[in-house]
C-alpha cells in the first residue's frame, strides 16, 4: 500500500528537541498565513458569487466598491460592524452568543489538515525547508486527518442548532430542526463515499492521500470509480446547506432560518463561516479526489510547473477554483428541493450507493491484497456485481413494500 | 506540557460535569455535557490516542449529544425547571450511595492493573493505531463486535415496531 511508508508526526518541524524561536515562527507564521488567507479568501469568495451569479442573471452585480466592485464585501462587513446588535427578549442570552463561535471556529479549522502545497511528485512526501526547519505547507498532518474534518463538521451542527433554539422564536427553532436533520442524515452519505477514499489510499492522513495520489489513474477520482466522488459532491453541497439544499434558511416558508433574530457582528460570523465552509470544503474534496496540490501532467509537462515551489499552491488554487464556481452554478441554477425529496435522495439513494460501492471496492481491495489469479479476480467481481444486483432487488422490493403499505393504510404518522 | 495538558483538559471534564448536574436548564446540561465530552477528547490526544479522540468527537458529541438536543427540543422541556423540587425523595442519597460505589469500583479497577497497563501494543504499532485497532477489532474481538452490529439492528427494529401505530378500524371511526 501507498501510504503505509508514510511517515507519522504532526509537523517534521515538532520533531525535535532544539526548540527555539525557529519551529515556534514556522508554526506561528503558518497560522498566521491561514487565518489571513482564509479570511481574504472568504472575502473574495463573497464577491465571486455574487459576481457570477450576477453575470449569470443578466445583471452587473456589485461594482461601486473598488475595481470591479472587489471591496463591496469589505464595505459590507465594516456596515455589518457597526449596526446595532440585537439580543430577542426571549432568547437564551448565554447561548445566543455562543452560537455563531460554534459556527465559525470550526469553519477555520478545517483550514488546518489541508495541504495547501508542497511538492508530492515522484513520490516526494511534500515537505519543504523553511529557515532550515523541515516542514509541510500545511499547518498540521494528525494521523487522523481526515476524521478531524468530519469531527469538526460535526461540531459545526452545534453552531445552527443552538442558533436556532437560543433565538425563543419559532422560525429560526424551525430552521435549526431542518438543519441539523439535514446535516445529520448527509453526514453519513459524506462518511461512506470518504471512507471509499480512505480505503484506497490506505492512510487517514491528508498529505498520504495526495501523496497517494501521483499519477492521474491514481487520483481518487478515477481509482475509486467516480461515483464516491459523486456522492461526496451531493452530501458535500447539503452538508454545506448550499442550494439546491438550503432549506435551512427557505425564505419562503422561514424567513432566514436558524440566523433569523441574528444581526450585526453575530450574522456576520455566521456568513462567514459559510462561505469559509464553501472554499474549505471544495479543498478538501480537491484533496480527496483530485490529488490537491499534485500537477495535472499534460503529456509528461506540467503547465505551471514555471512557479517552481509555488505550483503546488498553484494546482491547488485552480483546482478549488473550479469547484467554487461549480458550487456558485448550483446555485444559480438549481431550484430549491422539498423537504421530503431531500431526505429521499439522502437515505434511499446516497447511503445505499455509497455504501454498495465501497463494499464493492473493499472486495477488490482485498482482491487484490491477496493476490488471487486473474481468473479468481474475475470470479471475484462476477460475485460482488451478483451480490450488488440481490442487494438492490431486495432494497428495492421493501420500498415497494413500504409503498404499498402506505397507500393501503395512510401514512403511520 | 504535559501536565498542564492535563490540568485544562480534566478541568474542562470536571466543570462540565458539575454543569451537568446544576444547571436547572436541560439544554445547558447538555452543552456542559459536550465539553466534559471533549475534555476527554483532549485527554485522548494527549495520550496519542488519535482515532479514539476523534471517534469521541464524531460519535458522542457529534451524534449522540446532537440526539438529546433534539428530543429536548422537540418535547418542549426546554425550560428552566426548580432543582430544589424533588418528585422522588430517595434518589438524591440513592445518587450518592451509587456514584460513591461506582468511583470506589473504578479506583480499585485502576489501582489493580495498574501495572499491566504499561504494554505499549498500540503505540508501537507505528503510523496510526488504527490498524492495531481494526486488527484487534475484527480478529480477537469479532464475534463481540458482530454481536454489537445486531444489537443495533434490534435496536432500530423495534423502535420502528413501537413507533408504527398499527391502525384498527376504531381509531379509523
Amino acid at each position: 500500500m501507498i501510504g503505509a511508508a508514510h511517515m507519522p508526526g504532526i509537523d517534521p518541524v515538532l520533531d525535535t528537541d532544539d526548540w527555539w524561536w525557529e519551529p515556534l515562527a514556522v508554526v506561528g507564521l503558518k497560522v498566521l498565513v491561514i487565518f489571513v488567507v482564509g479570511l481574504v479568501g472568504t472575502m473574495f469568495m463573497v464577491w465571486f458569487e455574487r459576481k457570477i451569479v450576477a453575470g449569470m442573471q443578466n445583471r452587473v452585480g456589485p461594482n461601486k466598491a473598488g475595481p470591479f466592485g472587489l471591496l463591496q464585501t469589505l464595505a459590507d462587513g465594516i456596515k455589518l460592524f457597526f449596526k446595532e446588535d440585537l439580543i430577542p427578549d426571549r432568547a437564551d442570552r448565554f447561548v445566543f452568543k455562543l452560537a455563531p463561535f460554534l459556527a465559525f471556529v470550526p469553519a477555520f479549522l478545517v483550514w488546518t489538515v489541508i495541504p495547501l502545497g508542497g511538492d508530492f511528485t515522484d513520490g516526494r512526501d511534500g515537505t519543504v525547508t523553511w529557515f532550515g526547519q523541515v516542514t509541510r505547507v500545511q499547518l498540521a498532518d494528525p494521523p487522523v486527518g481526515v476524521l478531524l474534518v468530519l469531527a469538526l463538521s460535526s461540531i459545526a451542527v452545534y453552531g445552527v442548532m443552538l442558533a436556532g433554539w437560543s433565538s425563543g422564536s419559532k422560525y429560526p427553532l424551525l430552521g435549526s430542526v431542518r438543519a441539523s436533520a439535514q446535516m445529520i442524515s448527509y453526514e453519513a452519505a459524506l462518511g461512506l463515499s470518504l471512507a471509499a477514499v480512505l480505503m484506497t489510499a490506505g492512510t487517514l492522513s491528508t498529505s498520504g492521500i495526495v501523496a497517494s495520489q501521483d499519477t492521474l489513474t491514481n487520483w481518487h477520482l478515477l481509482s475509486t470509480g467516480v461515483v464516491p466522488f459523486v456522492v461526496f459532491l451531493i452530501a458535500m453541497t447539503a452538508e454545506l446547506n448550499r442550494p439546491p439544499f438550503d432549506l435551512v434558511e427557505a425564505e419562503q416558508e422561514i424567513v432566514g432560518g436558524f440566523h433569523t433574530e441574528y444581526s450585526s457582528i453575530r450574522f456576520a460570523l455566521f456568513f462567514l463561516a459559510e462561505f469559509m465552509n464553501v472554499i474549505s470544503m471544495s479543498a478538501l474534496l480537491v484533496t480527496l479526489f483530485f490529488g490537491g496540490p499534485q500537477p495535472l501532467l499534460i503529456g509528461g509537462v506540467d503547465l505551471l510547473g514555471f512557479l517552481g515551489p509555488l505550483a503546488g499552491t498553484a494546482w491547488l488554487l485552480v483546482k478549488v477554483f473550479v469547484f467554487l464556481y461549480i458550487y456558485v452554478w448550483f446555485r444559480a441554477t438549481l431550484p430549491r428541493l422539498r423537504y421530503d425529496q431531500l431526505m429521499n435522495l439522502g437515505w434511499k439513494v446516497l447511503i445505499p450507493v455509497a455504501l454498495g460501492w465501497f463494499l464493492l471496492l473493499a472486495a477488490l481491495q482485498v482482491g487484490r491484497d491477496s493476490d488471487v489469479s486473474s481468473a479468481g479476480y474475475v470470479g471475484l467481481v462476477i460475485a460482488c456485481l451478483v451480490v450488488m444486483v440481490a442487494g438492490y432487488a431486495l432494497f428495492s422490493a421493501a420500498l415497494a413494500v413500504a409503498r404499498r403499505n402506505r397507500d393501503r393504510e395512510g401514512a403511520a404518522y | 506540557m504535559e501536565l498542564f495538558v492535563f490540568i485544562c483538559a480534566t478541568a474542562m471534564v470536571l466543570v462540565g460535569a458539575i454543569a451537568v448536574i446544576v444547571s436547572p436548564n436541560p439544554v445547558h446540561a447538555a452543552l456542559g455535557l459536550v465539553l466534559t465530552l471533549f475534555g476527554i477528547a483532549v485527554h485522548f490526544v494527549a495520550m496519542e490516542a488519535h482515532f479514539l479522540a476523534a471517534v469521541q468527537v464524531i460519535v458522542y458529541a457529534g451524534a449522540v449529544v446532537v440526539l438529546f438536543l433534539f428530543v429536548i427540543m422537540l418535547l418542549g422541556v426546554d425550560r428552566s425547571e426548580d432543582l430544589s423540587i424533588e418528585p422522588m425523595p430517595i434518589q438524591r442519597p440513592l445518587a450518592v450511595v451509587v456514584g460513591g460505589g461506582l468511583s470506589a469500583l473504578v479506583i480499585a479497577a485502576v489501582l489493580r492493573v495498574r501495572d499491566t497497563l504499561g504494554s505499549d501494543e498500540v503505540a508501537a504499532a507505528g503510523d496510526t493505531n488504527i490498524r492495531a485497532l481494526a486488527r484487534n477489532l475484527y480478529s480477537d474481538h469479532v464475534l463481540a463486535f458482530e454481536l454489537t452490529s445486531v444489537l443495533l439492528i434490534v435496536a432500530v427494529v423495534g423502535t420502528v415496531v413501537l413507533t408504527r401505530r398499527v391502525r384498527t378500524s376504531e381509531d379509523a371511526s
